[in-house]
């Protein structure tokens, strides 16, 4: 027997747990501090909208919540290698790359409390944008179909999709890849492996090594990468933009992080999680790591932390007040964005319910 | 003027549309080179050319998640399903996206797409392939349903489903693909969507009825009629949204109905016409509502295909007894 094809997947990290550098080969933005500071503000911003949201749940105020605690690196990583005009196809527990990309805190809230409108993002950079898949996978086709138009139209952008690991098990994610690979499609596959899908672990989720693996078998290139690391999230990223904008095609990049919190505010992982798991998890996480990286480098001073705290808590309490001080849609809402033009057979229902509400 | 059938007036609006519109893309299994299974495309890669006619892999979902991001950035999808069996892979990304993508983003996002799929029985076809299944995506809103019944009707409606704004199913009944012959002028003109068309005007009772059924319907209206019953026949050419108002008008004219379906009777199209009738048009009925239907079976393999599929006679005696109720 000959061998015919053989792969391999490579693997990248710059800064260890401990927030110290794994290389001398370091890359740009590991000198670029006022880049760094900003992607560490940013991503403790999202754990405080998450630390924020579980209140406004546990409080009645909003409604189930999917928290990205531990995985700040890979959605504000990715998030901030994306351009203004490249659009995001994100996945539900998406928060992080959706407020980087432009979507407001309170459109989030929104969401979550329940309401449409949530998906309806106002700034400029996010009105491309999808709202949320909550079927699990339907969003890398969504994304390799927004990757054909711009690719038809010879543009140059990028289209990020994210995806946890356990969607990757969905026959929608090979498909997307397929045709990804085949169109070569300015398509970034950016999969969450948080190691958990719901309760369920990886070695039910798969016989692979990686998830990175599974382009390999689309023809396409991979990299699995230290998902808290948000050096080499970042890096990885960026790359793998400048890529599919230059005809480059596809990506898929495998983040590897821990999901520190509950699958949702409806779920109690205590009753799958091993024992002692959360604790080792808590050592690695990404925004500790870079602070003391920032810290060692003389770039931060608990001075510096207070003071941005400060903002930030302040920064998601508006986020909170806007989300709470939206009064709640009229009934015809249901209606009038049904169709382009409501059939004469629903008016009727939409006079029912109008009057209905009045009451 | 060329007198063409169903499939040819599918064919001619598509390329009609396409010379004037160029966000128009057409893909799919074999529709390229091939011209698609049932020639549907024939011609259409020649023309427009390999970025504008694409074969896609084998993969239903990754057609319609395709069409959604295409249709998403402005474009204009047109995707072929090759027989409506084959939809189910994509039916979450049709029923759990396309139909709700305007309504979830409050009308910031909105999907002008097409999606075509040959559908009903009565070609001999293997198992899976000769389903009625359209109150799937009937029941759901925020869909266009539409199932054309004869050459000018295909083209015209085809031409609309690919100028509106919303997600339109577009549902060719096979069977008659090639049965009769239209004169068309192929002048962009087209058939407004979710309207019923009146083909036959009668006083005596309403046969309702659509796609290919509407053959045997006609037939048995003619027949009727040389018995002595003056039989009213709509065409309802959208099944959803439904166009009630024209049917509840032609009933309380005739005063009797009687809906005809090739799909099973339970949780059908015509279940819901014949509660609508019920609900707005009871007291103007002077019989119980008929229903002509396939059977609550699986659609059998083709040996008892004619079985299954209803026929001229059974519309007529089932007319015959409406109009004969005391």
């Amino acid at each position: 027997m000959t061998t015919v094809a053989r792969f391999e997947v490579k693997y990248k990290q710059y800064l260890d747990e401990d927030g110290k550098l794994t290389t001398k080969k370091a890359p740009a933005i590991a000198k670029d501090f006022e880049t760094l500071k900003k992607l560490y503000r940013d991503m403790a911003l999202i754990r405080q909208m998450d630390t924020k949201a579980y209140a406004l749940q546990r409080t009645g105020k909003m409604g189930t919540y999917p928290a990205a605690t531990g995985q700040e690196a890979i959605g504000v990583g990715f998030g901030s290698a994306m351009a203004d005009d490249d659009v995001l196809v994100p996945y539900y527990r998406g928060q992080a790359s959706m407020v980087q990309h432009g979507a407001r805190m309170e459109e989030v809230f929104l969401y979550w409390g329940g309401d449409e409108r949530g998906s309806d993002f106002q700034s400029e950079r996010a009105r491309q944008d999808f709202p949320i898949a909550v079927p699990i996978a339907t969003q890398s086709l969504h994304a390799t179909g927004v990757g054909k138009a711009i690719k038809l139209r010879g543009e140059k952008r990028a289209v990020f999709t994210e995806i946890g690991e356990g969607g990757t098990s969905q026959g929608d994610f090979y498909e997307a890849l397929n045709v990804a690979g085949i169109w070569n499609l300015p398509v970034v596959f950016i999969i969450n492996n948080n190691q958990w899908a719901i309760s369920v672990p990886s070695e039910i989720q798969t016989a692979c090594e990686t998830y990175a693996q599974k382009a390999i078998a689309a023809g396409i290139d991979c990299i699995q990468v230290d998902g808290n690391d948000i050096l080499a999230v970042y890096e990885a990223s960026v790359e793998a933009a400048e890529k599919a904008r230059n005809g480059g095609g596809p990506t898929v990049i495998e983040c590897i992080s821990l999901r520190l919190c509950d699958h949702t505010t409806a779920d109690d992982a205590s009753r799958y999680r091993p024992d002692g798991e959360l604790d080792e998890g808590w050592k690695k996480e990404p925004i500790a790591r870079l602070r003391s990286y920032l810290e060692a480098n003389k770039q931060w001073s608990q001075e510096q932390e207070d003071a941005m705290q400060k903002e930030i808590v302040a920064e998601v309490q508006q986020g909170v007040d806007n989300y709470l001080n939206t009064p709640v849609d009229k009934p015809e809402a249901m209606f009038d964005y049904l169709y382009d033009e409501l059939p004469e057979r629903t008016l009727a229902q939409r006079e029912l319910a109008i009057a209905r509400g009045a009451k | 003027m060329a007198a063409i059938t169903l499939i040819e007036a599918v064919n001619l609006a598509m390329a009609h549309e396409m010379e004037k519109d160029k966000e128009i893309v057409v893909f799919g299994e074999d529709v390229g080179v091939n011209g698609g299974v049932f020639r549907a495309t024939d011609g259409l890669q020649a023309k427009f050319g390999e970025e504008r006619v694409i074969d896609t892999p084998l993969a239903e979902a990754m057609i319609a998640g395709v069409a959604i991001g295409m249709a998403a950035q402005g474009m204009k999808p047109v995707a072929e399903i090759q027989f409506m069996g084959f939809i189910f892979p994509a039916a979450d990304h049709i029923i759990s996206h396309c139909a709700r993508m305007r309504n979830r983003t409050r009308g910031r996002i909105t999907l002008p797409l097409v999606i075509r799929a040959p559908y009903g029985g009565g070609i001999h076809a293997p198992e899976n392939h000769s389903e009625s299944t359209e109150a799937i995506f009937a029941h759901i809103p925020g869909l266009k349903v539409v199932i054309p019944s004869n050459p000018s009707r295909a083209y015209g409606l085809m031409l609309a489903a690919m100028r509106d704004p919303d997600p339109v199913i577009f549902l060719e009944p096979k069977r008659v693909y090639r049965i009769e012959k239209h004169e068309i002028e192929d002048n962009g003109e087209e058939y407004p969507l979710g309207m019923c068309f009146v083909d036959r005007e009668g006083t005596d009772i309403t046969l309702i009825s659509w796609g290919a059924m509407m053959h045997e319907t006609k037939q048995a209206a003619e027949k009727l009629a040389q018995e002595g019953i003056s039989a009213e026949v709509i065409d309802v050419a959208t099944v959803n949204p439904l166009d009630i108002d024209t049917i509840l008008e032609s009933v309380q004219k005739t005063g009797r109905a009687c809906i005809v379906q090739e799909a099973p009777k339970a949780g059908a199209v015509g279940s819901d016409i014949a509660a609508e009738i019920a609900e707005k048009a009871v007291m103007h009925l002077l019989a119980p509502i008929g229903r002509v239907s396939g059977y609550d079976t699986m659609m059998p393999y083709y040996r008892l295909e004619k079985q299954y599929m209803p026929k001229v006679e059974h519309i007529v005696e089932e007319a015959k007894r409406i109009v004969e109720y005391r």
